[in-house]
């Protein structure tokens, strides 16, 4: 068998980048669908898939594809699929049963521009709210955003360690230009790369309960054939795992999902400060758009504006905490997306009545430029 | 003194403080289920690595009252979701359980693909010829004419022949009982289940709540039905089998053939077979 881990330097894509990060995260199964502009990690994660002893297969959608991939999970793989916007809305419905059930699994959304079919090539960010809560009922998510194929790389390593500590599907929200970006990327030794696992069952089969929260809030995970003879449903259920249709085991099931998440924010939020410290005017951006903020924010500062930048590595959970303390202190907050105002209402809400928000945003097909940034980031720090 | 229950033989794959169950009095999916049961109990298979996933409706029930791995996924994908249990773990074995709505109408199309590619999996169909859990709408197998909630006067559309369906999919085992003919339909998944390949038993079952009263069919009418007008034919060609409560009902084993799994297919040309290969 070939490694599972390509240690060395490399010049490839984001979305080959991705591939290679989910097989170093230990990745066995990928279920997925061709879809512009995340095909590439299907076809790369294709052919290397079957060189470590793991499976692929191409689904008749993405529905199938979503619900393939959380069957193997439930099976005992650290399983992946990755699509874009038309994919993404089609796997809703079965990113829900993951939720609901606490099954492990990574799915990546490689952004393009929508409504609908949209711009297939261009790339977007604009299913940011989806991301949240495109999947119907109350939940909590785990979404991150690379800026580069480096990143892809890690983060996905890194969204399979969420998945597998917090036990959900855990969203990759990347854009259709990162995806295509041919950069450097260096993939450390195996050796270096740090994975977790699952919590896993121990003692008695008899008494265990596949819904009973652990010391973080997780629940240990039998897999199919483990012998523990687990009942796992999409419907409402008790800490055994058995339906139960009353407010009451609403609330406890709900609380079971959301708390995990709510009480590990502090573990689960990576964000990436730039010139914050003295900063005036702060941006707020993720992925792609970060790039031309981290532009913008050194040109501002050639103009002597104090600008900084705030990159959501973690975009959901939304770290409220962070925008807060920076609406506190700053003249105003900036958020750059190539959408018009998604993650922008987050930051509105979050700094509401202590420090203006702007947004500079764009519905996808182009990136935004430092120069479009720069603009507004002199309105708001009063220049001009 | 306290008299303690009689144990049922089933008892120790079942669920029993879930039970009672939802199924209505005359409803014919209990049978269809026990037979599952029976089939997998007395099979010889470890049942510690046997996994029941079923979707939404009456029959996806099941899952729920089977102590075994259990899965009660989403409406319509539960072949999908047993497509990855199988394919992570190819030891297990993998049955689903679930209706003829959920698995021709929503699931349609996952049902076409499981069979083209042979997944080794056994995939026992519960047709009640209606939607029941939602109060008896029409589905994708609801007689031409047929009273429902949404064809109050006659459906208009016309049924899948369900082994047609499977075989022109590529199903390499297709069997048709009623819940009537429980040993031959025991015997059809027990076979299913130690076989390779995809399986398919569809299994007819009156549903009087939701389709027999309204289509004056009372629940003993619905099995005389089953046991007057069904015909055996064994290896019967799958498009000419009848599924017509006045012309008649073919039921029995049409298809037991053998091509290569989507697992032996896989690795045999998807895996390096060499050293040099994999160098």
């Amino acid at each position: 068998m070939k490694p599972a881990v390509l240690t060395g330097e490399h010049f490839i894509t984001g979305d080959v980048a991705c591939a290679e990060g989910a097989l170093a995260a230990g990745c066995s199964f990928f279920a997925g669908y061709p879809i512009t502009p995340a095909t590439e990690i299907a076809e790369h994660i294709a052919g290397r898939l079957p060189e470590v002893g793991g499976v692929f297969i191409q689904m008749e959608d993405e529905i199938a594809a979503m619900a393939a991939v959380l069957g193997a999970s439930c099976a005992g793989a650290k399983s992946m699929t990755a699509t874009s916007g038309p994919g993404f809305s089609l796997m809703m419905e079965n990113l829900g049963l993951g939720l609901v059930t606490q099954t492990p699994c990574v799915v990546v959304n490689v952004q393009r521009a929508g409504p609908s079919t949209g711009l297939p090539t261009l790339g977007a960010q604009s299913d940011m709210m989806q991301a949240r809560w495109g999947s119907h009922g109350h939940y909590e998510i785990i979404a991150l955003a690379p800026s580069s194929p480096q990143e892809m790389f890690f983060l996905t390593i890194a969204a399979f360690n969420l998945s597998e500590t917090y036990r959900l599907p855990v969203l990759i929200m990347a854009d259709e230009v990162t995806g295509h970006l041919s950069e450097r990327v260096v993939i450390p030794d195996a050796s270096k790369i740090k994975l977790q696992s699952r919590p896993r069952p121990k003692g008695r089969k008899d008494r265990f309960k596949p819904f009973q929260p652990g010391m973080n809030g997780v629940a240990p995970m039998a897999h199919a054939g483990d012998g523990y003879r687990v009942h796992v449903t999409g419907l409402t259920h008790d800490e055994r795992g058995y339906p139960s249709m009353t407010a009451e085991a609403h609330v406890e099931m709900i609380s079971r999902i959301t708390d995990k998440i709510r009480r590990n924010l502090d573990r689960i939020i990576m964000l990436e400060e730039y010139r914050l410290d003295d900063a005036d005017v702060a941006l707020i951006s993720y992925g792609i758009s970060a790039r031309s903020s981290l532009a913008a924010v050194d040109e501002a500062r050639c103009k002597g504006i104090k600008a900084g930048l705030l990159r959501l590595v973690t975009v959901w959970p939304f770290p409220e905490e962070q925008i807060r303390r920076l609406a506190s202190r700053l003249k105003g907050l900036i958020t750059v997306e190539l959408n018009l105002g998604q993650i922008h209402l987050e930051v509105e809400r979050c700094s509401a009545g202590t420090a203006p928000a702007y947004l500079v945003g764009h519905p996808g097909g182009t990136v935004i430029t430092p120069g479009d940034i720069l603009r507004k980031i002199e309105e708001a720090a009063g220049v001009k | 003194m306290t008299i303690s229950p009689s144990k049922h033989p089933l008892d120790p794959i079942l669920r029993t403080e879930r039970i009672p169950h939802i199924w209505c009095p005359g409803c014919g999916i209990g049978t269809a289920f026990s037979s599952c049961l029976i089939a997998l109990q007395s099979s010889g298979i470890d049942l510690d690595k046997t996994a029941v996933v079923s979707g939404i409706g009456c029959s996806g029930r099941g899952a729920g009252y089977v102590k075994l791995d259990s899965y009660h996924t989403t409406h319509g994908r539960a072949i999908p979701f047993a497509t990855g249990m199988k394919l992570a773990n190819p030891d297990l074995n993998v049955i689903v359980f679930s209706g003829d709505g959920d698995l021709f109408a929503i699931g349609g199309n996952h049902f076409l693909h499981a069979a083209r590619r042979n997944m080794d999996l056994t995939v026992i169909c519960v047709n009640n010829f209606n939607y029941g859990m939602t109060g008896g709408q029409a589905a994708a197998t609801t007689p031409n004419l047929a009273k429902t909630t949404t064809t109050t006067r006659g459906n208009p559309e016309s049924p899948f022949n369900l082994p047609l369906l499977a075989y022109a999919s590529g199903a390499t085992y297709i069997a048709r009982w009623t819940m009537l003919h429980t040993r031959d339909l025991t015997q059809s998944i027990s076979e299913a289940i130690q076989r390779r390949g995809f399986s398919f038993i569809e299994v007819l079952a009156p549903c009087p709540t939701g389709y027999g009263r309204r289509n004056k069919q009372k629940p003993i009418e619905a099995l005389k039905i089953f046991q007057e007008r069904s015909v055996v034919k064994n290896g019967a060609n799958p498009g000419e089998v009848l599924l017509d409560f006045k012309l008649g009902i073919t039921l029995g084993k049409f298809i037991d053939s053998e091509r290569p799994t989507f697992t032996e297919s896989y690795d045999k040309i998807c895996r390096p077979q060499t050293a040099a290969d994999s160098a």
